[in-house]
This record gives C-alpha cells, sequence and structure tokens, in this order.
C-alpha cells in the first residue's frame, strides 16, 4: 500500500515548489489531458474542457466531498468516486458521463429538491434540468426542511429551509478562513442543521460579522438583510445590478471589493475568489461597512 | 479570551468538578508529560486541567487537536451523567478547559444517542429499549408501553447488542453509571451455550477462566502468546499473520496480515517520527451483532493481549478500545483487565524485559451506529463529529490523528492468538480454501437457543441453525449479516458460511448475524423498521445518505400502509431502485452503501408482497 502524498500537508507543498513540477496523464471520456502532479480528477476534466457540477467544492475552500453532485467513474472502483477530492493519478481512466453517473447526479439533485428549498440557488435548477431530476416522484408529503428564517440583525439572515449542508460557511468560518468557529454542522442525519452552541443568536455567538459565510452559500440560505428585504419586497433585480470592483479604503491591506449595485444603492459586497489578497474573504468592515456611501 | 469566544453560561458546582474530573484525569491517564505537569500547576480557581495563556495562543489547529481535543467526548459523558443533561453552562466550561469551539462541541454532543442537550426536566434513570428486529418480533412495543404505564421514562432505542436475551434494555442513570440488568454472570454466559465444548477456539476460556482475574487467565494459558511473539519478533508475527490468511471479522473482511504489513512499513518521514497506534473497534452495533460484547465481557485479558501483540507487530506504541456506549459490563472489565495487566508488568514500559513498551485507553462511544466506520470512529475518538472521511488515504498511513494505524474487530484480534501459538500455516489449515480459521455467529430472532456459536469455517447456514437448536416454528426467512446484511430463504440452508460461499448466494457474512424468522412474524414492520434505523442512524454528511435513507422509509411506509397505492407499486419499487443505486454508487462510506441491502432482499424474496397491500 503506497501513501498518498497528503495534498494538505505544508511540507508536500514546499516539496513540490521547489522541485520540478510533475506531470500526470490520465483519461477523461476517452480524451488524454496532462495535469499538474497533485491535481485533482475535477481540475482534470476541467482541463479537458468537461463542466463539473459542483455544490460543496470552492476554489478557495478544502473539499469536504459532502454533496457527492460531482462524482465520477473511475475505472477499478467499486463505487463512484468525488472528482472533486480524488487525486489524479497516472493511468486513471474516469467516465463523466456514464450510466451511473448520470443517474447519481441526478438522484442527488433531485433529493435535493424534495427536501430542500432551491428556488434561489441558480446552478442547480440548471443542472437539474440537464440531469432530468424530478423531486416531484417522492410526492407532497416527503419530508422537508422546515426552518423559520433566522433574522437576528441587520447584516444578515439565515434561511435554512434552503441549505443544503455543504458545509462551506462552516469551513469559512472555521480552518479554511476565519478561524472563528462561529458555527458548526449539529444534530444527525436528516435532523443535521448548521447551527451556533444551543442555536444561540448569532450576536451572542462567536460570529464576528465578516460575512464570508454569506459569499461561499450556494443556496442564498444565508444572504444579505438588503437582499432579503428587497426580494421581500419583490424588489431584487439581480439582472440589473452592475458590480463596480474597487479597493476597500479601511486600512492598507488592499482588499478587492466587488460592489453590487441596483437603483444606486450598494445591495452586496463580494470580493473575487482568485484575489490575491483576499481569496474571496473580507472583514465585516469591507463586506457591511458601507453605508456611509449613502449617507445624507 | 485570545482566539476563541465563549459565552457567558456558567457552569454549576457539579458539572465543574465533573469536568476537572474528566480532564485532569484523563491527561493523567494518557501520561501526558507537559500538559500534565500544566495542570497539576494550574491555579486553583480554573481546576486542574486550565491552560496557560500563551499556551493557547502558541497550540493552534492540529496541535491542540492531538493533545486536548480528543478528550471532549469523556467530558461529554461526564456532563451527561452527571447531570442526565449537557447544559449551556456545563458545555462552556468543558469547552473553555478544552479549548475547543462552543459551536463544534454542540455539533458533537448533537450527534450521539446518549447526549441530551435540552433539560429533561426530571432526575429519573432513562430505559433504552431496543426496538431493532431481534427485540421488535419479541415485543419491544409492548414493553416500552408497560414500562411507560409504571411511570418509567423510557426512550425507544437501536439495537442495544443484547439480541440472545430480547427485549434488550440499558439504563442510563443519573449521577450514577449507566447499567445493563441482564448483565448478571449468569446472563452473561447464558450468551455461550457452547461454553466448555473442547473444540472451541475463540470461546475456549468462557465459562473456565474468570474475566476478572489475571491469574486465571493466565492459569488458563494466557500471555503465552506474547511471550511466543516476542520470540518471533515483529516481523515474524506479521509474517504468521498475513500466512494464516485472516480476514477482518467486522464485516468487510480485509486481509489482516496485509493491514499490519503496511502499517509496520511506514517509516519516520520528515522531522516527526509517525506515532502509529493499535485501535480496536468495540463499536459493536450493527443490529443482531452481540460477539464482541460477549468477548469482551468474558474474556477481557484475551483482547489485550492480543491488542498488545498487534502493537509490537505493527511497531504502534499505544492502542485505544473505542468500545459502544452501550456496553457498560464490558466497559468495566476491560478496564479492570488493564489495571491488572499494567500492575502485572503485561502493558507499560518494557513489558517482559523485551523492550517493547505499550499502554491501551478505553474510550467509551456515545450511541451512534456510524461509529463502527473505521475513519467516523478516528473522528469521533478524536473528539469531532463521528462523521466517515474520504478514502484513500487508508488508515494504514493516515489513521487516529492523522497518523498509521492498524485499526482491527475484537474477533479478528483473538484470532492472533492461535495464529502466533502454533503458526500461520497451522491457522490456515482449519475451515475451508477461502476462509481461514473459525468463525463467530449471532443467533437470534426464532431459534430455541439464541447465543454466540463457533464453527470452523465450513458449516452450513442449517448446521449452525441447528447447533441453536434449530428454528421455532417454520423457517420463512434469514437475516444474514445484519440490517446491512440480507435476507435469504429457507431454500439456502445448505449455504456454507463462509466469505465464498456467501458472496456466491449473492449475500454477505457481515459480522455474523443469523437471525432466524419463523412463518408468524410479519415481516413488513421488521423490514420498515430497518430502513428506519439507517435514516436514523446516517449521519447527515453526504447527500445520497442523507436524503436517501429518508425517501427510502417513506416509499416503504406508503408501500405498507396506503391501500391505494396498489396501482403504484411499480412506480415505488422503481423509485427503491433507484434510491438504492444512488446510495450505493454516490455515498461516502459503507452505511449508504449498504442501507438499502436488507431492504431489497426481503422484497426480492417475497417476504413482503406488495399486491395485497
Amino acid at each position: 500500500m503506497t501513501a498518498p502524498s497528503g495534498p494538505n500537508s505544508a511540507t508536500d507543498t514546499s516539496n513540490t515548489l521547489t522541485a520540478v513540477e510533475t506531470k500526470v496523464t490520465l483519461k477523461i471520456d476517452g480524451q488524454e489531458v496532462e495535469v499538474a502532479s497533485g491535481a485533482s480528477v475535477l481540475d482534470a476534466c476541467t482541463a479537458a474542457g468537461i463542466e463539473t457540477p459542483t455544490l460543496c467544492y470552492a476554489e478557495n475552500l478544502t473539499p469536504v466531498n459532502a454533496c457527492r453532485v460531482c462524482v465520477v467513474e473511475q475505472s477499478g472502483s467499486r463505487t463512484l468516486v468525488p472528482s472533486c477530492s480524488r487525486q489524479a493519478e497516472d493511468g486513471m481512466e474516469i467516465q463523466t458521463d456514464s450510466e451511473r453517473v448520470r443517474h447519481s447526479r441526478k438522484m442527488v439533485l433531485e433529493f435535493l429538491g424534495s427536501g430542500v428549498d432551491l428556488s434561489q440557488a441558480d446552478p442547480l435548477a440548471r443542472w437539474s434540468e440537464q440531469y432530468e431530476a424530478d423531486p416531484s416522484r417522492y410526492g407532497t408529503e416527503a419530508e422537508k426542511i422546515e426552518e423559520p428564517v433566522r433574522v437576528q440583525d441587520e447584516l444578515y439572515i439565515r434561511d435554512y429551509d434552503k441549505c443544503v449542508l455543504c458545509y462551506k460557511c462552516v469551513e469559512a468560518c472555521g480552518d479554511d478562513a476565519q478561524h472563528t468557529f462561529a458555527i458548526a454542522v449539529a444534530g444527525r442525519g436528516f435532523g443535521a442543521r448548521i447551527s451556533t452552541e444551543f442555536d444561540t443568536e448569532l450576536p451572542d455567538s462567536a460570529c464576528v460579522y465578516c460575512g464570508n459565510c454569506v459569499a461561499v452559500c450556494p443556496t442564498n440560505a444565508l444572504q444579505f438583510k438588503t437582499e432579503f428585504d428587497l426580494r421581500k419586497a419583490d424588489n431584487w433585480r439581480a439582472d440589473e445590478q452592475t458590480v463596480t470592483q474597487t479597493v476597500c479604503s479601511y486600512c492598507g491591506v488592499g482588499c478587492n471589493l466587488e460592489l453590487h449595485v441596483q437603483d444606486e444603492t450598494i445591495v452586496k459586497v463580494t470580493s473575487p475568489n482568485d484575489h490575491s489578497v483576499t481569496s474571496g474573504h473580507l472583514c465585516i468592515k469591507g463586506r457591511f461597512g458601507w453605508q456611509y456611501v449613502h449617507g445624507e | 479570551m485570545a482566539d476563541l469566544h465563549f459565552g457567558d453560561d456558567k457552569p454549576n458546582d457539579q458539572e465543574r468538578a465533573v469536568v476537572d474530573q474528566a480532564v485532569g484525569q484523563s491527561l493523567a491517564e494518557s501520561g501526558n508529560g507537559p500538559l500534565l505537569e500544566k495542570a497539576n500547576a494550574g491555579p486553583a480557581t480554573g481546576g486542574p486541567a486550565l491552560l496557560v495563556e500563551s499556551e493557547r495562543l502558541v497550540l493552534g489547529g492540529s496541535t491542540r487537536r492531538h493533545e486536548r481535543r480528543h478528550l471532549l467526548l469523556p467530558t461529554l459523558h461526564a456532563l451527561q451523567k452527571s447531570q442526565g443533561w449537557i447544559s449551556p453552562g456545563g458545555l462552556n466550561y468543558a469547552c473553555q478547559q478544552l479549548q475547543v469551539p462552543p459551536a463544534e462541541a454542540y455539533g458533537v454532543a448533537t450527534f450521539y444517542e446518549m447526549f441530551r442537550v435540552d433539560d429533561p426536566g426530571h432526575d429519573e434513570d432513562v430505559i433504552h429499549v431496543c426496538v431493532d428486529a431481534a427485540c421488535q418480533i419479541s415485543g419491544s412495543a409492548d414493553k416500552i408501553a408497560e414500562l411507560k404505564a409504571a411511570g418509567k421514562k423510557v426512550h425507544a432505542s437501536p439495537c442495544l447488542g443484547q439480541c440472545e436475551r430480547p427485549v434488550a434494555q440499558f439504563i442510563q442513570g443519573r449521577g450514577k453509571a449507566d447499567w445493563v440488568e441482564a448483565d448478571s454472570d449468569s446472563a452473561t454466559a447464558k450468551a455461550v451455550p457452547q461454553a466448555g465444548d473442547p473444540g472451541l477456539r475463540l470461546l475456549k476460556r468462557i465459562g473456565r477462566a474468570d474475566p476478572t482475574s489475571i491469574d486465571s487467565y493466565v492459569s488458563a494459558g494466557g500471555y503465552k502468546a506474547l511471550t511466543k511473539a516476542f520470540e518471533r519478533g515483529a516481523t515474524g508475527v506479521v509474517d504468521e499473520v498475513v500466512a494464516s490468511g485472516l480476514m477482518g471479522r467486522g464485516g468487510a473482511a480485509f486481509p489482516t496480515g496485509i493491514k499490519w504489513q503496511a502499517v509496520a512499513a511506514e517509516q519516520p518521514s520528515g522531522d516527526r517520527p509517525p506515532q502509529k497506534y493499535v485501535v480496536v473497534n468495540a463499536d459493536e452495533s450493527e443490529p443482531g451483532t452481540f460477539k464482541d460484547r460477549t468477548l469482551m465481557e468474558n474474556d477481557p485479558f484475551a483482547l489485550i493481549e492480543a491488542t498488545t501483540i498487534a502493537g509490537f507487530a505493527t511497531g504502534a506504541t499505544k492502542g485505544w478500545i473505542y468500545i459502544r456506549g452501550e456496553y457498560p459490563l464490558a466497559t468495566e472489565r476491560l478496564n479492570n483487565a488493564l489495571d491488572q495487566a499494567r500492575a502485572a508488568g503485561f502493558l507499560g514500559a518494557d513489558i517482559g524485559r523485551s523492550s517493547f513498551s505499550f499502554d491501551i485507553e478505553v474510550r467509551r462511544g456515545a450511541g451512534a451506529y456510524i461509529c463502527g466506520e473505521e475513519t467516523a470512529l478516528f473522528n469521533s475518538l478524536e473528539g469531532f463529529r463521528g462523521e466517515p472521511r474520504q478514502k484513500p488515504p487508508f488508515p494504514t498511513t493516515n489513521g487516529l490523528f492523522d497518523q498509521p494505524t492498524a485499526i482491527n474487530n475484537p474477533e479478528t484480534l483473538f484470532n492472533v492468538l492461535d495464529i502466533v501459538m502454533d503458526g500461520g500455516a497451522t491457522y490456515a489449515a482449519i475451515g475451508t480454501d477461502g476462509s481461514n480459521g473459525s468463525k463467530l455467529f449471532c443467533l437470534s430472532g426464532n431459534v430455541v437457543n439464541p447465543g454466540v456459536y463457533e464453527v470452523d469455517f465450513g458449516a452450513t447456514l442449517g448446521e449452525v441453525l441447528d447447533l441453536a437448536g434449530g428454528v421455532v416454528g417454520t423457517l420463512s426467512s434469514v437475516l444474514l449479516g445484519g440490517a446491512a446484511g440480507s435476507f435469504v430463504g429457507p431454500d439456502r440452508l445448505d449455504m456454507p458460511l463462509t466469505f465464498e460461499g456467501s458472496r456466491a448466494a449473492g449475500a454477505s457474512l457481515g459480522s455474523g448475524v443469523i437471525m432466524a424468522f419463523n412463518e408468524d412474524v410479519e415481516m413488513w414492520p421488521v423490514v420498515t423498521r430497518i430502513a428506519e434505523f439507517f435514516k436514523n442512524e446516517s449521519c447527515g454528511q453526504c447527500v445520497p445518505c442523507r436524503i436517501g435513507t429518508v425517501r427510502q422509509h417513506e416509499t416503504l411506509v406508503k408501500l405498507g400502509t396506503a391501500p391505494g397505492l396498489n396501482g403504484s407499486a411499480p412506480d415505488a419499487l422503481r423509485l427503491l431502485d433507484d434510491i438504492d443505486l444512488a446510495m450505493k454508487d454516490a455515498s461516502i462510506c459503507g452505511l449508504g452503501h449498504t442501507a438499502a441491502t436488507a431492504v431489497r432482499s426481503a422484497i426480492d424474496l417475497g417476504l413482503v408482497s406488495l399486491e395485497h397491500r
């Protein structure tokens, strides 16, 4: 049994940096693809020009491979494998559109659609159509996640009916970005929820309102209060919004901000995932401290 | 606080005391030098586990995980036992002492069946009553009603691992240890009807040696294998285990020797030598399984000796026994045996002047079937939610605390004693070509004498049922391998109970469950309950299992309760197939992979007729 080189190990990364970059070659849907050693199967699929649906994967977070919508078929493997976290190896043969792959992707999307409110999860709707997911098969009485919308402050809201439990917010709050650890998964099975300790209200929790959880949420279970209010008033018009890039003026770090503007008002702030300073993450000031722009 | 945020909830005096004790005692037992010194030097106000500010700032992430986080589970046990629940004040204090974020600790506390995070409003004992198959068909519903009518606090529980004596009960004490009423010595010995039979290998000491006395164990031939192992040398032991062809008895049937070889081959790399571990997976929770409980209750020293040999062979210096929380007697006997083994010099530094040092720590689970999955077990032991990890990497390279780990089932380890004594070749001659040695089977349900039975591989299903006195009534089916196994019909009585024989029949031996059902048993509720079991026990991490198990259960309930659905039965069957395939193909771990196996086999076998529903 050989030890797979650990992608998360600090020593491995430094070795890769100093050593000549090695390549591995694998076959994706019959097509030969060459990627850097250490790359994931998902990276290889992308390099081959194949779009792979992902939900819990984000380029700025450690893969948790929980959603299973990115599964692919690997020759010799009894089960399908999650492309986001399986390392590409020389000689691998991967199928991304086999009957088994299509079936599992369809079922994952169908399961989610049957239990979770995906109405504001745009790519999911597209994929559900592509994979012919039909959540209505489970009937109207299928158990759903039913949680009250948690509005506990003026910055962001939590609507866990929309939560697919992708763990992204937990990771962004914890080891992958903020190291605040205000939220974690609590409960088990279908009853598992993202929660503070004893469901303590956010202002009393460890939350520092960086909003990095909001930024990584793929289904709008977490959203800016501004967006929530506009949607409630049926006045959220994403198509008409402009996005302006600027640099945060609060300190000298130089975080890039993307100001989402509707009707000449900032409605939401993000940062590019590929930005060298932020990797998409911000602090409370950059994320939520823009009201002065509209001051009297 | 420098890096973690804690709430304002304060512990009461009892909570403070039990947390201090759990943390301090565990640190002392783990022999964790620097931390122990700090613990002892801690100011009186903060209890024995107070960290100094500088340490908290310096020790982040993985270091904290190694040195302190793993005490979370024992600490939560201490709070639950003392207060009957884990209160905000108690949890907050535990988190401060352990430097665990409260949200994460809450996530852990809410993961387990035996912990509650809401005030029960009473301080009585809670009786857990098993509602899984063997107990279900023996009247657990009536038992629950009866206890409730008598004013008792009752909790409907998944399989409690006492299937030979239904209806199984387990009592969670308040301010006192948990206990099982049926755990009198006679009841324990009754679990092994073959006791005393000279042909026994794994069960040979049961009923002959006193499980509470190391002298008795040694008189019965105990610790000869360890001496022999030292003679053979570490590589020699691994070679014999490889030659024996021993395969894991926990359900996956992976060759033990190959596993040990891989762990033994792990060399120090970088600036940090690997700390290797041996972990005993005694979280026996597969419905219908009670063999490991029986072994640990009646022959605990043998497990300790075999675990020590595993440590010697693989180069591990630390062993852990992760035992399911519902096994108080086995836990007590193991702890007693560990104390005696230490006192006698069979554990600790320089065992038998071999220069090999090894010690073992027992950790209690808290009620979660998933923690029998090896990587979930590691997470649980480390103080995290018992969620399985993606494999690869495998435990042999990245196991407990991310270190090389040999993880084995107790029954597997019992086999090692004879392998070391007699040699791998002698052992390999027992059984069949594809399945070496002997196997324990857990017989329950409608058999005359339920219990743990040992046979050399090769015996057929019918022969093993006969050993248990045969079936009560007319046999309709056998659940083979547990809830994760499958039902087989009476036409399979001539199936050899070997790895290859069961595979050829499209079944699996799993953990050795043989649960018989006669024609008087109404099977629909049994099958529906199996589906409900998986729904309840899914950890919730991956979508196919978290939602698939719910949809499978709903679909079955719908089929069973709505007569108007006659016409839609084909659709429902198609749906079950679709769910099954997605869970098998796309789930992270074995729980999801097997969550539909028994249900499908019952339908295929016609045990549950869909036509007249």
